[in-house]
């Protein structure tokens, strides 16, 4: 493979049309659709004692109402995404609450219209009566049960998780020095600029649905519609349009909207479509971030951490759909790049009367750094070393990989580091930074982190030379402008020789590709990056195979370059590639583009039948790409803060980041 | 009305807002919404040259006035107008759903400031919010986009990271 | 407990639309009809409407009055008509030579795309407690003219501001003018916000010995700048606790009298 395109600054081919306001996001598809809303309630927890939809079905422009006792899976609970022994009492919520409202904005009813204002209008008629219930707000006061969120689940622990590394009760009793700490983090919400949306229609004639979804994990949903609707999965089709933003709240899946606007577009015969406003997203979109932090650590005169426990309570929301993946996360991630040699975490995650918690940006990550960056600057604190110094003292060094935390991750493994350079990381953030700047009350922030990352199980991609010599890939997960098609383009582009412009990539598109995993945890480029260097591979070894026939040659002495197979040290030799792409495919009939040469009175450059030993026509080839487990990626940032000690207003100063990513695909993107 | 100088009426509902009458009955769906209370510039238009929220204004409030979307600063096949081209050049957009909203401001700062100080350049997208970039690259591309615009075109190449050493 | 349910819509309710083209067909429309807002630049009216906040039955559009848009001089002031743009106040070069405090304060108000449409007439008619130029208009003592159907009357700013978004103007008027005194010297505008644009938590202005506060209070007040925060009590929120408004009042006001 030559590298002409990996590592390259190649601007992106996705600015173009999203520049000139020719996006496709998923509310810009009309043709014809109905319009919904939803009535959420008020409340963070009451029953409910009646719903009238009465008043609502007879208003101007509305189509139909639902409510649970209107949907045939209207007492089916939405899935438990991510199962796991220690979630023991895991808790979904249904597409309509019709009992028991577990947090203010949580749907009710589900209102379509001819447009959003009818619906809106239609949806202040719905008259809903609810007895408010006692309101368990915050993890401490979750923890402590005084009321409870759901009935049958004692003390509000959806999961209990405990490992030790080590023996950390005999380690930290024979620490020379012993803290105790408690970090709180509060609860978060991604806010994309593009909220979540759906577009739905069904064929009768076809007996097919299609679904436009904001979502990263288009195969997901399918898979999930299929088995909710009883359609064979290749009678659904989901695509990712263009997404404004995904940030996590958006591989949540399934919001009631994302079953309810596909039923009701077949139900109703008409394309039906939903889009939230913010108001919706504040309140109904998965959050996260809220936990409570107790922590012990035990450490030498020097500042080395020789015991760290760390129990903490996970604000899990009213219901748990992605299971406990994210305290998880946080358990595996509190070492981050530094030596614990004994190390216990308990967590429990707890319900509130809250939106239910799912990844956002970092899932889990970002806590846990909080919590061991604070550990240590108060470590440094209290022995008076200086907070960097103390930094250097616990980092783990680049000759101890591959280095076994010893905790669990969230693809099912334990955590191993595989690579890095952490002081590397330190001292470049540290010299990027600089001297501090002069002036009063400015203080230096520092953090270093580890980052989980490429997750599995898998992603795919088919790679295509057409017989017009421009290349097609696909791949099943989509893209919320992370330059994916400029930098897949770019692996399949050195792998075929063309040049980055003659790749075209489409991704998110369950027609297109229908497995697949999703984009998230910042694993695109790893997992899809990968599967498309093995399928472009796979393209290339094919059309050497085929060109080696017809160039006298043999298949290792050939190379791909600049379009054409040509041998090695001879490049007059060789044929562009969009022949071999016409060869591949033998044809009775020649319908142009140079297919005449695939005909069975062209020259033939082997004996035997056309097709021979498992060959298949089509110069293209699907790869898969499953990594082993996680790779590892780490950071530091640094920044200088001013505070004004007067208005406590912050200006910062200054703020450097350095990233070990892996080999760079694309500088201009990063 | 005129929108990308085409005329329209305007829809018949007082109620319908500028930036549901673009997108659903005009099929210029370049505007984007993102919040309906004038916060966070998804929706900026130009009305009569000056940038506006379309959220915050009724549809029939804009009759008898031009207004001027993302379509209409360049037409198809044509090259991409000078802020569109800072842009690209400065990798200062990544989802695109805040790009449109950002550019009519920024095409808009441009005819009030040509050569805008940082100090303006900040002032002069402050209201407008993206989720994906984090702003410095889209800071880097108004001032790009000033040296693009001025009749003296800037000689200096699209400016390199920060800090990308 | 039965309760009329809360879906958090936005969109805007149904309404009656006029868009009347001089200022006493407005006059006559406020008179006669029942529920009627005025709209003007909207930029404050319109996400009320939008959250459903805001349901009249009627909306009077003035913005087809034409002539109605001036600022000039009088009186030794600056009067600002009521279709005046904030941005348009904030460019003037009358304002900038006759009362550059208004133009200093024009400029916090929000963001200029926000300003190219809002009023500042507007922005006095809506009150809100946190808005800076009703704390101008008191610190300057000027006044603005309400003219209905009835007539024409002049309302001092000490009487204007009663309460949280509330006025002295009748249902019928329309606040057709607003008119600011020369700025004395010295003269300031500072306020804390959480984010650029942002209203403020709390708010000064000083117009040479005199001083307003904002953000602190249902209506900006005047207040003593060796003792500002005497008898004030303001509200604790998400962005900031009463403690934290005083705290800064206090901190402002030495500001703005330092000079």
């Amino acid at each position: 493979m030559t590298t002409r395109w990996f590592g390259a600054p190649v601007q992106r081919v996705e600015d173009d049309r999203l520049l000139r306001g020719h996006g496709r996001f998923t509310d810009d598809i009309g043709e014809g659709a109905l319009e919904c809303c939803f009535v959420r309630s008020p409340y963070a927890h009451a029953r409910i004692r009646s719903i009238d939809v009465s008043e609502a079905r007879s208003a101007l422009g509305v189509v139909a109402v639902y409510t649970a006792a209107d949907l045939p899976f209207g007492g089916v609970d939405l899935p438990l995404l991510i199962p796991h022994p220690n979630l023991t009492h895991g808790r979904t919520q249904r597409c309509l609450a019709s009992e028991v409202v577990r947090y203010a904005g949580e749907a009710v009813a589900f209102v379509v219209a001819e447009s959003r204002y009818a619906a809106e209008d239609a949806a202040e008629l719905v008259q809903v009566e609810y007895d408010p219930l006692p309101v368990v707000i915050t993890p401490e006061v979750a923890a402590r049960a005084e009321h409870l969120v759901h009935d049958d689940v004692a003390g509000n622990v959806a999961a209990e998780m405990l490992q030790e590394v080590g023996d950390l009760d005999a380690a930290m009793v024979t620490a020379p020095h012993r803290k105790r700490l408690r970090f709180r983090y509060e609860r978060g919400a991604a806010s994309p600029l593009e909220g979540r949306a759906v577009w739905a229609q069904w064929s009768a004639a076809e007996h097919k649905l299609t679904v436009y979804d904001s979502t990263q994990s288009p195969t997901s949903i399918r898979g999930g519609l299929a088995v909710l609707f009883g359609l064979p999965e290749s009678n659904v089709e989901v695509i990712a349009p263009d997404v404004g933003g995904g940030f996590g709240p958006k591989i949540m899946l399934f919001y009631p909207d994302e079953v309810l606007v596909p039923y009701a577009a077949m139900q109703l015969g008409r394309p039906v479509k939903w889009t939230e406003d913010r108001q919706e997203h504040f309140t109904a979109v998965n959050q996260e971030r809220g936990q409570v932090h107790e922590v012990e650590v035990g450490f030498d005169g020097d500042g080395r951490i020789v015991a760290l426990s760390d129990d903490f309570i996970h604000d899990g929301g009213a219901y748990t759909p992605y299971g406990i993946i994210l305290p998880i996360i946080t358990a595996a991630q509190v070492p981050g790049p530094y030596r614990v040699p004994n190390y216990r975490v308990r967590f429990r995650d707890v319900y509130t009367n809250a939106t239910p918690t799912s990844p956002y940006r970092g899932a889990g990550r970002p806590h846990a750094c909080f919590v061991m960056e604070r550990t240590l600057d108060a470590i440094a604190s209290e022995l008076g070393v200086d907070r960097v110094e103390v930094r250097r003292r616990n980092l783990i060094q680049p000759d101890e990989f591959p280095y076994a935390v010893g905790v669990a991750w969230q693809d099912g493994n334990r955590v191993v580091y595989d690579s890095g350079n952490y002081p590397e990381l330190l001292d470049r953030a540290l010299e990027m930074l600089g001297p501090r700047p002069g002036g009063d009350h400015v203080g230096m922030g520092l953090a270093i982190y580890v980052e989980g990352t490429g997750v599995g199980p898998y992603e795919g991609a088919h790679v295509q030379v057409l017989v017009s010599g421009k290349v097609v890939a696909a791949t099943g997960i989509p893209s919320q402008g992370q330059a994916h098609a400029t930098v897949w383009a770019q692996v399949v582009a050195d792998e075929l020789g063309v040049d980055v412009k003659d790749v075209e990539i489409t991704s998110g598109d369950t027609r297109r590709f229908p497995w697949g995993v999703g984009t998230f945890a910042s694993r695109g480029a790893v997992t899809a990056g990968n599967a498309m260097h093995i399928a472009a591979g796979m393209v290339a070894a094919k059309a050497k195979q085929i060109a080696a026939d017809h160039l006298e040659a043999s298949p290792a002495d050939l190379e791909l370059v600049d379009g054409r197979v040509r041998v090695k040290g001879s490049p007059d030799r060789g044929m562009p590639l969009a022949a071999v792409a016409v060869l591949s495919n033998p044809v009775r009939y020649a319908f142009g583009g140079g297919t005449e040469a695939a005909t069975q009175f062209a020259s033939k450059p082997r004996p035997g039948p056309p097709l021979q030993g498992g060959e298949q026509p089509g110069l293209e080839a699907t790869g898969y790409y499953s990594p082993p487990g996680s790779t590892w990626a780490s950071g530091c940032h640094a920044a200088y803060v001013r505070v004004d000690p007067k208005t406590f207003r912050l200006e910062i100063l200054k703020y450097v980041v350095v990233h070990d990513c892996g080999r760079v695909i694309n500088p201009l993107v990063l | 009305m005129k929108v990308n100088g085409v005329e329209h009426s305007p829809p018949a509902d007082p109620r319908r807002l500028l930036s549901d009458h673009l997108r659903h009955d005009l099929g210029l769906t370049g505007t984007h919404v993102g919040c309906e209370h004038g916060v966070c510039g998804c929706c900026t238009v130009l009305l009569d040259g000056a940038p506006v929220r379309s959220c915050l204004m009724l549809a029939v409030q804009a009759e008898g006035h031009e207004v001027k979307t993302v379509e209409g600063l360049a037409r198809d096949g044509s090259p991409l107008h000078p802020v569109q081209q800072a842009f690209h050049e400065c990798h200062a957009l990544q989802c695109g759903f805040c790009t449109p909203g950002f550019v009519m401001s920024v095409v808009g700062l441009l005819a009030q400031h040509p050569h805008p100080s940082p100090q303006e350049v900040d002032e002069g997208i402050a209201g407008n919010l993206c989720r994906c970039t984090g702003y410095a690259s889209i800071r880097r591309a108004v001032s790009r986009a000033a040296e693009l615009s001025s009749p003296l075109v800037g000689k200096s190449g699209p400016q390199g990271r920060d800090g990308a050493r | 407990m039965p309760r009329r349910s809360d879906p958090r819509l936005v969109k805007p309710p149904p309404f009656e639309y006029h868009a009347p083209t001089s200022v006493d067909e407005a006059c006559s429309l406020l008179g006669s009809l029942d529920d009627a807002k005025v709209l003007a630049g909207g930029q404050s009216l319109v996400p009320l409407l939008n959250f459903r906040l805001a349901r009249p039955a009627h909306l009077v559009d003035i913005n087809r009055i034409g002539g109605l848009d001036r600022v000039y001089e009088r009186d030794g002031g600056v009067a600002v008509q009521a279709l005046a743009r904030q941005a348009a106040v904030e460019d003037s070069e009358i304002v900038a030579r006759v009362c550059p405090l208004l133009r200093d304060a024009t400029k916090l108000v929000a963001h200029r795309v926000i300003r190219n449409r809002g009023t500042v007439c507007g922005s006095l008619a809506h009150a809100d407690p946190a808005s800076e130029l009703p704390a101008v208009l008191l610190a300057l003592r000027g006044s603005v003219v309400a003219v209905s159907a009835r007539g024409r009357r002049v309302i001092p700013a000490s009487q204007l501001f009663t309460g949280v978004f509330e006025t002295s103007l009748a249902a019928d008027e329309l606040l057709a003018e607003a008119w600011f005194p020369a700025s004395p010297r010295p003269f300031a505008i500072l306020e804390e916000s959480r984010r650029h644009g942002d209203f403020a938590l709390a708010g000064v202005v000083r117009a040479g010995k005199r001083l307003a506060l904002f953000g602190v209070a249902p209506t900006p007040v005047l207040a003593d700048p060796r003792n500002p925060t005497v008898g004030l009590e303001p509200s604790g929120d998400l962005e900031a606790t009463p403690e934290f408004r005083l705290h800064l009042v206090r901190v402002l006001t030495e500001k703005a009298f330092a000079a």
